[in-house]
């Protein structure tokens, strides 16, 4: 099956920095890739190039089979931001209209969305008034409610308690299983062995692009920190 | 089942999307009730005191009242101050809070966007408006020869206007700092030319051309048409359509200032 991303020698600068060095990875459809590294590897820079928001100075991207970007992807892929970005001055059940109505949904769909993340209790609130896991999830509830299928995910279990955060990732699982393609970025590498793929960053430049137990076999070791740990000491890259 | 036809591109405008933005404008400001509130009633608030302020200034014969003048020019001149405010302010928040980007990555077109945004506030406007006009000529006696509705009808142009050079205006703010002082750079040059502090006529040669080429100039004539004729002129028409179109072309120049990709 093809590949749903497909990332060619990406190379991206913010300022006179280079952020991306000559990323080439896939994404496989169907499947919960996670997109792991510390703070200010590049992750979030990959997903916004991945969704067709990031000046790219060389190389490119492919989404479902057309340019990053394109005008057709659009209603095809959801994205959800590092920050929540909703309206604090809209209620839950607000925002998760409008984006609803963008999508070309109904009102129904907004309430799927909203019970999906665990917010139908809190869906007559104003965003401002709710915690910040609670706008991360409705942030999440916002991009669930066009069904798309690509989901580009930045950092979504950020400042959720654990039992919402094994909750979201079984959701996403099941949104995997039901044939939407998942990228999830995290810097929490406990999080690494709930992916089906693992895309490894550091600086800028891909450590490794392959399943969590290929990882283990790799390096030798249960524990995928250390794993990651290994990769970094080594300084090895992944072959183009 | 492939991608072609499932999923057309999103049409560059849509009439469904681009009302769906309207009332999520004006459902985030009915929220806010304050800001309804000044909204409302503060251009009426002024306007009082404005009548105030000339109510004993003795009137030379023949002369219509100043207040009547200058208060006619205001229920132009305050939604378009007022709306780009608040539509400067909006953006930059769309833009800081990533709701932005993130509207970038749906169906939403960015024409789609800036005409929700513009309808939306053209009518908050409307509402201020009619409160207005409706306070002015009761409360104050303002003269008005002409019908109401015109009044309404130019002030709702200009807030569009104002909209639409609000939008284009924060394309080049990077914070609200900036975004604030935008306004009086935008508003005061085209409040000083618009005829209302001195007649255009008596204005230099060159400032007399500049003054021609800001909207504002034919916003303040259209009022002042409305304000000596009963009847509509073909004059108040010309300018209408002047106002307009500067509004739209300002649209058209803030959707293509609006950048889907950035660094």
């Amino acid at each position: 099956m093809d590949a749903a991303v497909t990332v060619t020698d990406l190379v991206v600068h913010r300022g006179a920095r280079r952020v991306l060095h000559e990323v080439s990875c896939t994404v496989p459809p169907g499947r919960v890739t996670g997109l792991l590294g510390p703070s200010g590897s590049g992750k979030s820079t990959l997903m916004r190039a991945i969704v067709g928001v990031q000046q790219v100075r060389s190389g490119s991207v492919t989404v479902l089979g057309r340019p990053a970007g394109a005008a057709g992807l659009r209603p095809r892929v959801g994205y959800v931001t590092q920050a929540p970005s909703v309206y604090a001055d809209l209620t839950v059940r607000e925002n998760a209209r409008y984006f609803a109505a963008l999508y070309g949904r109904g009102a129904a769909a907004a309430d799927t969305a909203i019970a999906d993340v665990g917010l139908a209790d809190a869906a007559g609130q104003l965003v401002e008034d709710l915690s910040g896991g609670q706008r991360g999830r409705a942030s999440l509830a916002c991009a669930l409610v066009g069904e798309p299928e690509l989901l580009v995910l930045d950092e979504p279990t950020v400042g959720l308690d654990p039992v919402l955060r094994v909750e979201l990732w079984s959701r996403f699982h099941e949104l995997a299983d039901a044939g939407t393609t998942l990228v999830v970025s995290s810097h929490v590498m406990d999080e690494a062995a709930r992916c089906d793929r693992l895309l490894l960053l550091r600086e800028g430049r891909l450590l490794s692009d392959s399943t969590p137990a290929e990882l283990r076999t790799r390096t030798g070791t249960d524990d995928l920190e250390e794993a990651f740990l290994s990769l970094v000491r080594a300084g090895e890259e992944v072959p183009a | 089942m492939t991608a072609a036809t499932t999923h057309r591109p999103p049409a560059p405008l849509s009439p469904r999307l681009t009302t769906a933005t309207t009332a999520r404008v004006l459902r985030q400001l009915r929220h806010d009730h304050r800001t309804v509130a000044m909204l409302l009633v503060l251009p009426s608030a002024l306007l009082g005191l404005l009548y105030l302020v000339w109510s004993d200034v003795p009137v030379r014969p023949g002369q219509p009242e100043t207040f009547d003048r200058i208060g006619l020019t205001l229920l132009g001149v305050f939604p378009f101050v007022v709306m780009f405010l608040v539509t400067s302010i909006a953006m930059l928040r769309e833009r800081t809070s990533g709701t932005l980007e993130r509207l970038l990555t749906t169906p939403l077109s960015r024409p789609d966007l800036l005409l929700g945004y513009g309808a939306a506030f053209g009518l908050a406007a409307a509402a201020q408006a009619l409160v207005t006009v409706t306070v002015a000529t009761t409360v104050y006696d303002l003269d008005v020869a002409g019908p109401l509705v015109l009044v309404v009808l130019i002030a709702v142009v200009d807030a569009v206007l104002g909209v639409a050079l609000g939008l284009l205006a924060s394309a080049f703010a990077r914070s609200e700092f900036q975004a604030v002082q935008f306004m009086p750079v935008i508003v005061l040059p085209q409040f000083f030319l618009c005829g209302l502090l001195v007649p255009r006529e008596q204005l230099a040669g060159w400032l007399q051309v500049v003054s021609d080429v800001l909207p504002l100039t034919y916003a303040v004539d259209a009022l002042r048409e409305v304000g000596a004729s009963p009847e509509p002129t073909g004059t108040m028409w010309v300018d209408v359509g002047v106002v307009t179109g500067a509004a739209l072309l300002a649209l058209g120049l803030a959707a293509a200032t609006l950048r889907r990709r950035t660094s």
